[in-house]
C-alpha cells in the first residue's frame, strides 16, 4: 500500500481567515487505492484542508501536486477534472432537483456541458445505482429522501464521475450502524478499483476499522502522519487532543429512589407506542435506537414538541400536558435539541445572551426590567460551570468551535435550574475533548440530583456515562439494560437485534 | 433497469405537477365553470380575447421575474425598468426623427438590458440583500427616469410604432388580438427550453435550491447572477415596449405601481418565494387567471381599489399553498410497524 504511487500531494498549505489561522505549513499526501482518514478535533483545520484542495476556497500560500501538475490554487472545476471529489457533512445537494440532476450536476459542470439531457442524468444515476447495487427512483425529488438515501446519492454523484480522490467529510455522523456497513462496503469497492478515499472522522473505532494510513492536524498544523499500525488508540487519542484520554464507564451509584419523570404509556399515531419508563434522581438513563426508530421523537414528545395522543408524563408527579412546551419547561424539563445550529441557539448573538436566553425571566426584576449584574454573575458562574473556552462572553457564538457550542447551548438550559435534562445526540460532530467534558456535566449535574435523559446511538458514550439503558425499535420500547449489564457490545448487539 | 413502484399517490403527485401547475389549471377551469353558471352570457370568445390582450405586459415581465425568483432573490425594479426603457426609446426616436416598427423593441430591450447591470452589480457584485437592492435600484431608475428624460405625456407614438400596437393578429369575437401576442409567446417557449435544456437554466434551480452547494459544485454563482440580472432587465424593457406600443401613447408614470399583479402571477405559478422552484408552465396559468379574475371582477362591477386587495389575497394564497406542500414533502415518515402497513 505504501507503494502505491501518490496522486494527491499538497505542501506548505497556509491559510488565514481574518487573524484565525486555520492552516499553517500543512503537508498531505494521498496515495492512489488506500483509505487515508484525516483526524482532528473541532476548528484543527480539516475541513479548510478540504476545501482547499477542491478548489472551493484559495490558500494563502502553498503548493498543490496533482497528476504530475504543480499549482498554487485549483478551481472547483479543475479539482473535479482532475478527478477530487468531496462529500461534504452538510452533502451540499440541492433539495429542490431531483435525484437525477443532482446525481449529474458535477459531471454536467465540470464537462463543461451547455445543453443537458434529462434521460442522460437517469441513465447515469441508474448505472451508480446499479454498481452500489441500490434502488432509488431517479425522479424522485431529493428533499423527499431521508437523510440515509441522501447520503447515497451524494456518494453516487461522486462517484458518477472519473473519481481517482474522494474526500468524505465525517460521513457517518447521521448514519446509523446499518447504513455505515454498507458505506464500508461501497469504500471497500472504491479502493479496489485503485480510488483514493481521505475521510475525516471523530471516531476513533472507525479510523481503525477503515483506514490504511492517517494523518493527524491539530490547531492547523500537522501534528502525525503513518500507516495504521503505527498508531493505537491512546496514541491517536494523544495526538489528537495532546493529551491522553480515555473513555471509561464512571456512573455514580448515587441514585435516588425517588421518581422524578415518569412517562406512562405515552402513545403518538405512527411514530410510538405505549412507551413506559421511570427515571431517578441523579440517574442518567440511555435511550437508543437506530436513526428512524422513533427514539428521537419519544424526546420531542417529552417535551412537548409532538403531541402524545394517549398515556402521561409527569415531573415530579405533576402532568404535564400533552404538546405543550411551556407547560414541559414549567415542570422542570430541559432540552437539548439534535440540532444545535437551527434550534439550540442563535449563531449571530453574544455567547452571553445565548447563555441566559432560557432563563431570562429568572433574571428580570418584578417590573420585568433586567438586572446586568445578575446577567453577568450568572453567565461567569456558567461559563466556569462549563469550563468554556472564550475570549469574550460578548463574543458572537459562532466564533466558537462546535464542541464549545454545544456547551453553551446545554449551559442555556442548565441556567434554568432544571429537574430533568433531555439531551438528543449532544456529542454528535463534536471533538474527543469537547465531548468528554460534555460527558462529566452530565456526570456533574446527576451527581447533583438532575435526572438526565440522553438520546444517542454513540456505544461507548451511553457505557461511559449510563446507569440504564432503553433501547427503541419500530417505535417501541423493546429493551432494557440494567446497570450491571451495561457494556458496548451488549448495548451494540441489542438495539441493532 | 429496476421496476419502480408507481404508487397512486405518485400518479396524484405527477396529475398536480411540480409546481401544482395541475391545481392552477383546476381553479381556473372552475372559476370558468362558475362564470358559466351565474353568468353566461359573459363567457364569450370576446371575453377571452379581453384576457389575452390583458396577459400580453404581465406575462413579458413576469417571465424576468421568474427568472429571478428561481435563483432564490426578488425583483422589485422590474417595472421601472421598463418604463424607463419604453418611455426614453419613444423620446430617443421622437429627437432624432426615427420612424421604425421592429427596432424601438430591440433598444427597449437593450437599455434595459444596461439598466439590470446595476442589479447585477449590487447582488452578485455586492452581495446586497435582492430585495434591498432592487427596491433601491427601483428609485434610482425611476427619479433618473422623471429627472434626466422627461415627464411629459406623449399622446402620439412615431407612426410605424403606432402601427404595430394596432396591428391585427386575428379577431376573436369581435375582439382584437394583438400581433404583439406572438413574440411573447416566443420568448416564453425560448425561456422555458433554456430553464429546462440548458445547463445555464439548471443552474438557476441549482443556485436557488442551495447556494453554498452550487459553488461547490463548480457553478459560476456570481455569473449566472450577473446574466439573469441582465436578462430581466432586457425582458423588462421589452416588455415596457410592449405597453406602450398596445396603450398607443408614453407616460413615464405607468406601470410602476404594478410589480404586486406580475409578482403574484409568478408566485401561484409555483415559484417559490425561497427559491428554486418555478416554470414557464406554471406563470402562464397565473397570469391567465389574474387576468380572469381582475376581467370577472369589472363585470362585476367592483371597484378598481378593491382589486389591488384581491390581488394581495391571491399572493397570500399562493405562498400559503407552497407552505402547505413543502411542510407535506418533509412530513415525518411513518415508524411504527402498523402505520405502515394501515
Amino acid at each position: 500500500m505504501t507503494d502505491n504511487p501518490v496522486v494527491l500531494r499538497a505542501r506548505g498549505i497556509d491559510k488565514s481567515y481574518g487573524g484565525v489561522h486555520a492552516l499553517a505549513d500543512a503537508d498531505l499526501e494521498i496515495r492512489a487505492g488506500e483509505v487515508h482518514c484525516l483526524a482532528g478535533a473541532n476548528g484543527s483545520g480539516k475541513s479548510t484542508l478540504i476545501k482547499i484542495l477542491s478548489g472551493v476556497e484559495a490558500p494563502d500560500r502553498g503548493e498543490i501536486e496533482i497528476a504530475g501538475t504543480v499549482t498554487s490554487k485549483l478551481s472547483v472545476v479543475g479539482s473535479i477534472s482532475h478527478g477530487i471529489q468531496v462529500i461534504y457533512q452538510d452533502l451540499s445537494l440541492f433539495p429542490n432537483l431531483t435525484v437525477a440532476e443532482n446525481v449529474a450536476m458535477t459531471t454536467r459542470v465540470a464537462g463543461r456541458a451547455r445543453i443537458i439531457s434529462i434521460t442522460a442524468a437517469r441513465e447515469l444515476t441508474l448505472t451508480v445505482m446499479k454498481r452500489l447495487e441500490l434502488d432509488i427512483d431517479p425522479d424522485a425529488l431529493l428533499e423527499e429522501l431521508s437523510v440515509a438515501q441522501r447520503q447515497l446519492v451524494a456518494i453516487c454523484r461522486a462517484i458518477a464521475n472519473d473519481v481517482r480522490v474522494l474526500f468524505m467529510d465525517e460521513p457517518t455522523t447521521a448514519l446509523t450502524w446499518n447504513e455505515v456497513g454498507t458505506l464500508f462496503q461501497v469504500v471497500s469497492a472504491l479502493k479496489a478499483d485503485g480510488v483514493a478515499i481521505v475521510f475525516v472522522s471523530h471516531k476513533t473505532e472507525e479510523v481503525f476499522a477503515l483506514s490504511d494510513r492517517i494523518t493527524v492536524l491539530r490547531n492547523g498544523k500537522v501534528v502525525a502522519v503513518g500507516g495504521v499500525a503505527e498508531f493505537d488508540r491512546d496514541s491517536l487519542v494523544e495526538a489528537l487532543i495532546g493529551r491522553q484520554e480515555l473513555e471509561e464507564r464512571i456512573v455514580s451509584s448515587d441514585v435516588h429512589d425517588s421518581p422524578v419523570l415518569e412517562v406512562n404509556s405515552i402513545s403518538a399515531p405512527g411514530l410510538f407506542a405505549e412507551i413506559s419508563f421511570t427515571a431517578h434522581a441523579g440517574e442518567i438513563i440511555g435511550l437508543t435506537g437506530l436513526m428512524g426508530s422513533g427514539r428521537s421523537e419519544v424526546a420531542d414528545a417529552i417535551f412537548g414538541i409532538i403531541p402524545f395522543t394517549s398515556g402521561r408524563v409527569a415531573v415530579d408527579g405533576h402532568d404535564i400536558r400533552s404538546g405543550d412546551v411551556a407547560s414541559a419547561i414549567s415542570a422542570g424539563i430541559a432540552y437539548v435539541p439534535s440540532d444545535r445550529l437551527t434550534q439550540g441557539i442563535f449563531l449571530d448573538q453574544a455567547i452571553s445572551r445565548n447563555l441566559v436566553a432560557s432563563s431570562i425571566s429568572s433574571l428580570a426584576n418584578k417590573l420585568g426590567w433586567l438586572r446586568p449584574k445578575a446577567i453577568r454573575a450568572g453567565v461567569d458562574k456558567l461559563i466556569d460551570e462549563l469550563s468554556l473556552k472564550v475570549g469574550s462572553p460578548d463574543d458572537p457564538v459562532s466564533s466558537l468551535s462546535g464542541g464549545n457550542q454545544q456547551r453553551v447551548v446545554i449551559g442555556k438550559w442548565l441556567a434554568t435550574n432544571p429537574r430533568v435534562l433531555v439531551l438528543n445526540g449532544p456529542t454528535v460532530g463534536v471533538d474527543i475533548g469537547s465531548k468528554a467534558a460534555i460527558l462529566q456535566i452530565l456526570r456533574e449535574k446527576a451527581a447533583q440530583g438532575i435526572t438526565v435523559l440522553l438520546i444517542s446511538d454513540d456505544v461507548p458514550e451511553l457505557v461511559s456515562v449510563c446507569h440504564r439503558v432503553l433501547v427503541v425499535r419500530r417505535g417501541r420500547l423493546v429493551d432494557e439494560i440494567a446497570s450491571q449489564n451495561v457494556t458496548v457490545e451488549a448495548v451494540r448487539e441489542r438495539s441493532i437485534a | 433497469m429496476s421496476v419502480l413502484t408507481r404508487t397512486p399517490q405518485f400518479h396524484i403527485a405527477r396529475l398536480r405537477g411540480r409546481n401544482n401547475e395541475g391545481v392552477l389549471l383546476g381553479i381556473i377551469a372552475l372559476l370558468l365553470l362558475l362564470i358559466a353558471m351565474f353568468s353566461p352570457g359573459t363567457l364569450s370568445p370576446a371575453m377571452f380575447a379581453d384576457i389575452l390582450r390583458s396577459s400580453v405586459v404581465n406575462m413579458a415581465l413576469a417571465l424576468g421575474v421568474l427568472l429571478i425568483i428561481i435563483s432564490g432573490g426578488i425583483d422589485v425594479s422590474f417595472t421601472a425598468i421598463a418604463i424607463f426603457a419604453a418611455y426614453s426609446t419613444v423620446v430617443l426616436m421622437r429627437s432624432i426623427g426615427l420612424d421604425n416598427g421592429i427596432l424601438p423593441f430591440l433598444a427597449a430591450a437593450v437599455i434595459g438590458a444596461l439598466l439590470g447591470i446595476i442589479n447585477a452589480v449590487l447582488v452578485a457584485g455586492f452581495k446586497l440583500q435582492t430585495l434591498i437592492a432592487t427596491l433601491g435600484s427601483q428609485g434610482i431608475v425611476r427619479g433618473a427616469l422623471l429627472a434626466f428624460v422627461g415627464s411629459v405625456y406623449i399622446s402620439s407614438l412615431p407612426s410605424a410604432l403606432a402601427q404595430i400596437g394596432d396591428a391585427r393578429l386575428t379577431t376573436i369575437g369581435g375582439s382584437a388580438v394583438s400581433v404583439l401576442v406572438i413574440p411573447v409567446i416566443l420568448l416564453a417557449v425560448g425561456l422555458a427550453v433554456v430553464l429546462r435544456k440548458t445547463m445555464f437554466g439548471r443552474s438557476i434551480y441549482a443556485i436557488g435550491g442551495a447556494p453554498e452547494s452550487a459553488r461547490r459544485a463548480g457553478i459560476r454563482v456570481g455569473r449566472v447572477q450577473t446574466v439573469i440580472y441582465i436578462a430581466a432587465g432586457a425582458l423588462s424593457g421589452f416588455a415596457g415596449m410592449v405597453h406602450v406600443a398596445l396603450v398607443g401613447h408614453a407616460s413615464p408614470f405607468e406601470l410602476v405601481g404594478t410589480e404586486l399583479t406580475v409578482i403574484a402571477a409568478v408566485v401561484i405559478g409555483g415559484a417559490s418565494d425561497a427559491g428554486g422552484r418555478g416554470s414557464v408552465q406554471g406563470v402562464a396559468l397565473g397570469v391567465v387567471l389574474l387576468a380572469l379574475i381582475q376581467n370577472s371582477l369589472v363585470r362585476l362591477g367592483v371597484p378598481g381599489f378593491w382589486h389591488t386587495a384581491v390581488v394581495g389575497v391571491v399572493i397570500l394564497l399562493g405562498v400559503a399553498i407552497q407552505a402547505q406542500s413543502r411542510r407535506r414533502r418533509s412530513k415525518r415518515s411513518t415508524i411504527l410497524e402498523s402505520a405502515v402497513t394501515a
